[in-house]
């Protein structure tokens, strides 16, 4: 195992389209790392960049301690799981999972003894004399993740290898790929559209937009400390309110048409008197017992039934606003609703550059 | 859910078929029964009279020594046909996979040569090496061998088969490219990061995966090497010198028109009949069936 060490690592395209705009990044080892952003943001490209699918325009890689932009995919010693599994449908599973191996000339019964460890672990024994198309879609993930333990590479590398599997078994494998990392702690970098794969698997998540990082850190951190507007809309689902405000004072911002906002004047730092963009969780908020509300208050104009909550729509001045509330709570009154928020889950971001005003 | 027109009168659909109908009956099946039956007669060369002896046609022809050479001539002649056509088509098509500028170019003009008609292929590499004039016959000089196919057997196969070859490799390009095309680009990624080099990875993997198309193209190359290179020889060598390039069915044309014998010649198309029937038969029961992944 080792680790994946990133320095402002560029990628432009013949045609002059920058996909990857200068990206450093630290994979310790053994980490579980997600790349996560929106199609066309540069993950992929960047995975296959580290994988050597592609080639390196600018910046170092480096695996372990050996910078790797001039190296053979064969001879970087990763294994890669891809999205549509990559099966070689000519083959047994078996020979699918023992096929790197004997390119590098393993011994037979090494090769042996591997194949079956593996298939154990996956449990995908019963399969090892089937091919790939007489396997399900659960089954063929199985394999393919096969291969790449077999190989016992430094690191690996997976490209939304969840994305063709119906949602039930998605989330079934998620846990298994965790569950297995758990075992092997292997160096993993994950890539994936799906904020909970990232969520959930990651050690470390990287957001990613228009081929640069906008936030890298635990789950929790960029759930609750988003560094960017474009993390805060793009993590948490449905997605963080941002309405537009102004500081009226230390810890206080005026939302135009609604009222005013508490926030923690020692987490944001903030001059009197700048716009800002005030960004609440549809899950913060929640409907003012009398007296709670400092005036912010939205007018709803419709409901979402979700099952174990609803979502209510409206205008928190002239903002779109969205509300969750407990699908216990029936009675929303009509007219304006008063919200409460605590002040430490109001999240401030700059107008022009979108970045946080949160402190350090 | 598969759609099904319903007719009421059975008119309208008689009226659609009947093209097809009349033209595979007045071009195949009259002419392939007229063969049938000319086969089993012994009629003198200005059709007075005929007739019937039972199959003595047929083994007259395999107690004939020349026709026995043309058997295991054409069988040469296929199988090197085949062989190069395919070869040759399939390194064309690998590399014009991997070619990114100007790509498109590339595969037209490798397409155009099956846009030539046969006849006017041989007489292109008639004139080619043409031992007086031609240019490749004079670059062969130069070298130091001395090329003529008007008198040499061996150089007259030869050439029949270079303008066999190169007629097909059009078509076995086109279906290698659409075949190379087909193949996962990921299965060639993942295979190089499993440590498989060009070489190896073109033989493990994607060789495997074209078997379908090779299958395919083997039996289409070894019809066409028996029928199709008809006009070719006749424009080139017209079977000659002494028989070298006379192919099983250059003898059929040889001996029923030039020869006049129409029972041992509608003996020879049967026996071809045989052979294509054969082919599409294996094409079809053995071939399709172990091609899908």
């Amino acid at each position: 195992m080792a680790s994946v060490i990133l320095e402002n690592v560029r990628k432009v395209y013949a045609g002059g389209v920058e996909a990857v705009k200068g990206i450093s990044l630290d994979v310790p080892n053994g980490s579980f790392t997600v790349l996560l952003g929106p199609s066309g943001c540069g993950k992929s490209t960047l995975l296959r960049m580290i994988a050597g699918l592609e080639t390196i325009t600018g910046g170092t890689c480096k695996i372990g301690d050996r910078v790797v932009n001039e190296v053979e995919p064969a001879e970087r010693d990763i294994a890669m799981v891809f999205q549509n599994y990559a099966l070689y449908p000519h083959m047994s599973v078996y020979d699918n999972m023992a096929y790197g191996l004997r390119n590098r000339r393993t011994p037979k019964p090494e090769i042996e003894r591997r194949v079956r460890e593996a298939a154990r672990m996956l449990a995908i024994e019963d399969f090892l004399d089937r091919r790939p198309r007489a396997l399900s879609g659960g089954q063929r993930q199985r394999v393919a993740m096969g291969r790449a333990i077999v190989r016992e590479p430094q690191a690996f590398l997976f490209d939304e290898p969840l994305s063709n599997l119906d949602a039930k078994l998605r989330v079934q494998m998620r846990i298994e790929i965790r569950r297995l990392h758990n075992r092997l702690k292997a160096t993993s970098i994950f890539v994936t559209h799906d904020q909970v794969e990232a969520m959930t698997l990651a050690d470390v998540v990287v957001v990613m937009n228009h081929g640069r990082i906008e936030q890298v850190g635990k789950p929790t951190d960029v759930y609750n400390r988003p560094a960017t507007r474009f993390v805060a809309t793009f993590i948490g689902s449905p997605a963080m309110n941002l309405v537009p405000g102004r500081v009226i004072g230390r810890g206080k911002v005026e939302i135009p048409g609604s009222g005013t906002l508490d926030f923690d004047p020692d987490q944001f730092e903030v001059a009197d008197g700048t716009s800002v963009e005030v960004g609440i969780r549809p899950e913060d908020m929640t409907v003012a017992a009398s007296g709670e509300s400092n005036g912010f208050a939205m007018k709803p104009e419709f409901v979402e039934e979700l099952g174990p909550n609803r979502l209510v729509h409206g205008l928190a001045g002239s903002a779109p606003l969205v509300l969750s509330v407990p699908s216990s709570m029936h009675d929303l009154g009509n007219g304006t609703i008063a919200l409460h928020v605590p002040e430490h889950r109001v999240h401030v971001f700059d107008t022009t550059t979108g970045r946080t005003l949160r402190r350090g | 859910m598969e759609k099904r027109a319903v007719f009421r009168s059975p008119w309208l659909p008689l009226a659609l078929v009947m093209p097809q109908l009349v033209i595979t009956f007045v071009f195949f099946v009259w002419p392939a029964s007229q063969a049938l039956y000319q086969s089993v007669l012994l009629e003198d060369p200005f059709g007075l009279k005929s007739q019937f002896v039972w199959f003595d046609n047929f083994t007259a022809l395999f107690r004939n020594r020349d026709y026995l050479e043309s058997f295991s001539r054409t069988a040469v002649f296929s199988l090197l046909v085949a062989g190069f056509a395919m070869g040759l088509a399939l390194l064309m098509a690998v590399m014009a996979d991997r070619v990114i500028k100007g790509a498109t170019g590339y595969k037209t003009m490798l397409i155009w040569p099956y846009a030539v008609a046969p006849a006017v292929a041989g007489a292109l590499w008639v004139f080619m090496f043409n031992p007086r004039i031609g240019i490749v016959a004079y670059m062969l000089h130069s070298l130091g061998y001395d090329w003529n196919h008007q008198i040499r057997g061996r150089d007259a196969f030869a050439l029949i088969t270079i303008a066999a070859v190169w007629k097909q490799i059009s078509y076995n390009f086109v279906f290698f490219l659409a075949g190379l095309q087909a193949i996962p680009r990921s299965l060639i990624e993942a295979a190089a990061i499993d440590g498989a080099g060009p070489t190896k990875r073109f033989w493990t993997i994607v060789f495997p995966l074209l078997s379908p198309t090779t299958f395919f193209l083997l039996v289409v190359n070894i019809v066409y090497a028996f029928f199709d290179t008809f006009g070719i020889v006749h424009a080139t060598t017209s079977g000659g010198p002494a028989k070298a390039t006379e192919i099983l069915v250059y003898k059929v044309f040889n001996d029923g028109f030039i020869g006049l014998d129409l029972g041992s010649s509608a003996a020879q198309s049967v026996i071809l009949m045989i052979i294509v029937i054969a082919l599409t038969v294996v094409q079809f029961r053995y071939i399709e069936r172990r091609v899908a992944y």
